[in-house]
């Protein structure tokens, strides 16, 4: 598979978690595992652009896909609009979900270019903040909206 | 948590997949999207000795008008139903509770056919499928066979395919943009249904179907009798627990889910 536009080529177990294989074979260990049972969003990727959960995926299913995780987001010095607006709205507490929430937040903007408050609320609702810091997230994702919307 | 070890092997083509189940026996099981299934792997509840992973066989994704009903192939993601325009056009009650399933990144990954076959009461699209008098194609060994909604949720996770069966396509009627409403209770965003109740117009009448109110999915029908005998919703949902079996567990009493079917049934038939 393609992990952040670089080729990877690993052996696998068929029972390997994709979550399991990024951090483990990939050495790509900003994707964490949460809850571990697709509640919590923390393992959130993209799979071809879309958000997954990575902790429900086997790396088997993802041979072949491109998938890009929170390292891949940057474009080398410069980061993605989402994490610069999570950077200057405060919108991660202990940070632990945050990885997870962008990658979801990503993913929601591609499909919804100009969300409402709603839209983002509901967008994340695959995503658990244990700080609750849902507040200073969905603010987060707004602003984010906002500055790919005027940079069009 | 990591499931048992298993072989995998992956289908290009629905025959191909009915030949990798056949040569791999009755511990193989077929994985779509893996929502309900790997979960299940993961908690070792279910330990499959080899996966047929039919998920890239692409020609069962599809939702297409076929003249008197709508073909939707049983590899069709939560996210395509909810995005599709045949369906918004044809049959909008699918398209609403297709995006009620889990969450976004569960709706990328997960298929109607998965969910299907997976017989969960719980789900929300068994449910919607049993109101609109779906019929599910089966691909087996011997060719192809229909099976009506109402024959193919048998038990608790249990339904009308065998082993070597693949689920191919689900066909329902069309019921049009409007008249449906889907009423999902639970406590936590993106949580499964306590109880849920779909109401749909069709050909007429309206049908009522309720979600996690027994082993399967289940029709009120009781609720659709007495409205067909002109009782007001409210009169009607005042029968949306007779003949269910509710569940017990950490949410809620069968006694409370009783309440919550006839509040939710009502609701729904007021919205429908």
């Amino acid at each position: 598979m393609t992990v952040n536009g670089t080729a990877q080529d690993h052996d696998v177990e068929p029972r390997t978690l994709l979550v399991q294989y990024l951090r483990e074979a990939c050495a790509l260990t900003g994707t964490k595992v949460g809850c571990d049972t697709s509640s919590c969003g923390a393992c959130t990727v993209l799979l071809d652009n879309e958000s997954v959960k990575s902790c429900t995926m086997l790396a088997a299913q993802a041979d072949g896909a491109s998938v890009t995780t929170i390292e891949g987001l940057a474009d080398g010095d410069n980061w993605h609009p989402v994490q610069t607006a999570f950077h200057e709205n405060h919108g991660l507490q202990c940070g632990y979900c945050t990885a997870g929430m962008v990658m979801a937040a990503v993913s929601l903007l591609d499909e919804i270019p100009n969300p409402t408050e709603k839209d983002v609320r509901l967008g994340l609702e695959g995503n658990l903040c244990r700080c609750t810091g849902y507040h200073n997230i969905v603010k987060s994702v707004l602003a984010a909206a906002q500055k790919m919307q005027d940079a069009k | 948590m990591i499931p048992a070890a298993f072989d995998y092997v992956r289908a290009d083509s629905a025959d191909h997949a009915i030949a990798l189940i056949g040569e791999h026996g009755e511990d193989a099981k077929f994985l779509a999207g893996g929502m309900s299934l790997l979960p299940l792997m993961k908690l070792r509840l279910a330990t499959p000795s080899v996966l047929v992973d039919v998920g890239r066989v692409r020609d069962l994704s599809y939702v297409r008008d076929a003249g008197d009903h709508l073909a939707i192939g049983a590899l069709t993601r939560h996210r395509d139903l909810e995005t599709s325009d045949v369906l918004a056009k044809e049959c909008g009650v699918l398209r609403a509770v297709a995006a009620q399933v889990g969450d976004n990144q569960v709706r990328h990954r997960g298929t109607i056919g998965g969910s299907v076959a997976h017989g969960d009461p719980a789900s929300d699209l068994p449910a919607a499928l049993l109101a609109l008098d779906a019929t599910f194609v089966a691909h087996g060994p011997k060719g192809e066979r229909q099976i009506a909604a109402t024959d193919f949720f048998r038990g608790f996770l249990e339904t009308a395919l065998a082993p070597d069966e693949l689920l191919g396509e689900i066909r329902v009627r069309k019921t049009g943009a409007s008249g449906f409403a889907y009423e999902k209770f639970n406590r936590r965003a993106q949580d499964w249904a306590i109880v849920g109740a779909v109401a749909a117009r069709v050909n007429g009448g309206t049908h009522v179907a309720l979600v996690n109110m027994g082993a399967t999915p289940l029709r009120a029908t009781a609720v659709e009798t007495a409205l067909s005998q002109g009782a007001s919703p409210e009169e009607a949902a005042r029968e949306a627990a007779v003949g269910t079996d509710a569940p017990s567990d950490l949410n809620a009493s069968p006694e409370y889910r009783a309440h919550l079917a006839q509040v939710l049934v009502r609701r729904a038939l007021e919205a429908c």
